[in-house]
């Protein structure tokens, strides 16, 4: 079983990188009128006129989103949501689309500091709030401690769940919940898991909030 | 979902404004108030709902608890379902509205729905939810296949020929039975209406689903003064532990005054069209003893009226059992 040997896996590309890159050339080169006009990235050129090479599609509004403490200038469908919003046109694909219904709260993100479901907002009601994703967490080298806890009790299977997961999990720390593991359960019964990784999901929230300073 | 055009109004008297040239306030708006959205955009995706304009009202001043001169609480249109749950005079005197909203949806919904929104929450009726299928909610008089389809989940209380869709929220059926009072700002000015008046029953106009007409704005909900020693509970039973609907649900508020029942107030939830007050087992309580067998009978009365559809006969006992529990469960805390 080589191929589940991490060490015998190609360097780079990294899957990722190589279905964001090859992913987007076919979106571009089949649906380019509806691949969201990114106008400009106000933090990365804060010094340049807002200028775009994307084409403007009618009836599209600008907006400034404040994602992980970095203002981005955009223009956008109105009908576009948070969650294709922040997958599509900003480019962070931490968050994920499940059910895109309410439904499973894959697509968790916290607005103002309050876990919301990025699915059913629309991304131009929250102009000037502040937006965290999974990529705000943490990183690689400096995960949140919610994040080490997960990969720590192994919380997770196929991790399509997970980002939306450990989401809820940071919000749950600061919201009104009993200590037991019943309470933890209720409270994150808007985030499904179909691998079933419900006890070790349960068991990373209950170590992170054991260690936590009360 | 159908293009719009988004206008974040600068006042509630834009919003009435605007929101009046609207055809109607009903099932095929042109013009919707976006609360929380958490109905509203999963019906537009669903393309049941395909308004031309939204108006987002989340940052208009309607998002305050306060305390009324009489002692009650008025509630603003924009505050969010986990702020009222969790709000202290909420959990100390409305315990059971508390109860019913930390019983219905998720933690991430709860931060997000509004208390407007939940009065206006829809069925969750799979024909309503479905635009290749009839529906007499959606498209007056095209049918409802619900009356010979899936309708394990529907009403038994309060339908009609034309149409047999629960109402689904739990926050509106804690306030049926507290009695609370919807304000609403028009095009003629304000209003206050009774909770029990608020939502309609389908009879043959299923499209209608409340007294709002267009340029209506809710802007308040308030609470009357609570009743001193009352004892108060929510029971909801579900297919699953946790966020799932109601199949039946029981809002009780009672007054046991040395082992009699004084006053009582009942709701039910998950069973009918609208959220349910019963009067009639309101009656078979008060100044009974709190007994087992009153509890029975008041619960036989509550569901006297009801009929099963073809897959949801279980539903009336169940909903005896629910309330006859509720009262147990009530009584005893």
């Amino acid at each position: 079983m080589s191929d589940d040997d991490p060490k015998s896996r190609p360097p780079s590309p990294t899957r990722r990188k190589f279905l964001l890159t090859s992913g987007s050339g076919v979106a571009a080169s089949l649906v380019a009128g509806y691949v969201p006009a990114l106008v400009k990235d106000a933090a990365a050129e804060s010094d340049s006129a807002p200028t775009s090479t994307a084409p403007t599609i009618e009836g599209s509004v600008p907006i400034t989103l404040r994602i992980n403490g970095k203002d981005h200038q955009l223009r956008i469908d109105p009908r576009t949501t948070l969650l294709d919003c922040i997958r599509e046109t900003v480019v962070l694909t931490g968050t994920k689309k499940g059910c895109d219904h309410g439904q499973c709260g894959a697509c968790t993100v916290h607005v103002n500091g309050k876990r919301v479901l990025s699915c059913l907002n629309l991304a131009l009601m929250h102009d000037g709030e502040e937006i965290t994703t999974v990529e705000g967490l943490g990183t690689p080298e400096a995960m949140h401690p919610m994040q080490a806890s997960f990969l720590a009790c192994d919380a997770y299977q196929c991790g399509y769940c997970t980002s939306g997961q450990i989401m809820s999990a940071v919000a749950l720390l600061k919201e009104p919940c009993g200590p037991d593991d019943a309470s933890v359960k209720e409270l994150m019964s808007g985030n499904i898991c179909r691998c079933g990784a419900y006890a070790n999901i349960v068991e990373a929230i209950q170590q992170v909030r054991k260690n936590a300073v009360p | 979902m159908h293009i719009f055009e988004f206008i974040r109004p600068a006042d509630p008297a834009a919003a009435i404004a605007a929101a009046a040239q609207s055809k109607t306030a009903q099932q095929g708006a042109d013009v919707r108030f976006m609360g929380g959205g958490t109905t509203l955009i999963d019906l537009m995706k669903l393309n049941v709902e395909t308004p031309d304009r939204v108006l987002d009202i989340n940052r208009l001043p309607l998002d305050k608890i306060e305390a009324t001169p009489d002692g009650g609480l008025k509630v603003g249109a924009t505050v969010r379902n986990s702020d009222l749950a969790h709000h202290p005079k909420v959990q100390k005197d409305y315990l059971v509205l508390s109860q019913a909203i930390l019983n219905g949806a998720s933690a991430q919904i709860r931060n997000m729905a509004t208390v407007s929104g939940n009065l206006l929450q829809r069925t969750r009726c799979v024909y309503f939810r479905d635009t290749a299928m009839s529906c007499n909610k959606r498209e007056p008089g095209s049918g409802c296949p619900a009356i010979t389809g899936h309708n394990r989940t529907l009403a038994i209380l309060g339908a009609s020929e034309h149409c047999i869709a629960t109402n689904p929220s739990d926050m509106c059926v804690a306030m049926a039975a507290l009695e609370a009072t919807i304000y609403v700002q028009g095009p003629k000015g304000p209003r206050a209406i009774p909770f029990g008046d608020f939502h309609l029953l389908p009879a043959n106009t299923p499209h209608r689903e409340t007294s709002l007409e267009p340029g209506d704005l809710i802007t308040h909900v308030t609470l009357p003064p609570p009743v001193v020693g009352s004892r108060q509970l929510y029971l909801k039973l579900r297919d699953r532990a946790s966020y799932e609907f109601a199949l039946a649900s029981a809002a009780v508020v009672l007054t046991i005054v040395g082992g009699n029942i004084t006053r009582a107030r009942i709701a039910l939830g998950g069973v009918g069209t609208k959220p349910w007050r019963s009067p009639e087992a309101e009656r078979a309580l008060t100044g009974k003893t709190a007994t087992d067998v009153n509890f029975r009978q008041a619960a036989e009365a509550a569901l006297r009226g009801a009929k099963p559809q073809s897959e949801n006969g279980f539903k009336i006992e169940l909903a005896k059992r629910c309330l006859a529990h509720a009262l147990k469960m009530a009584s005893t805390s």
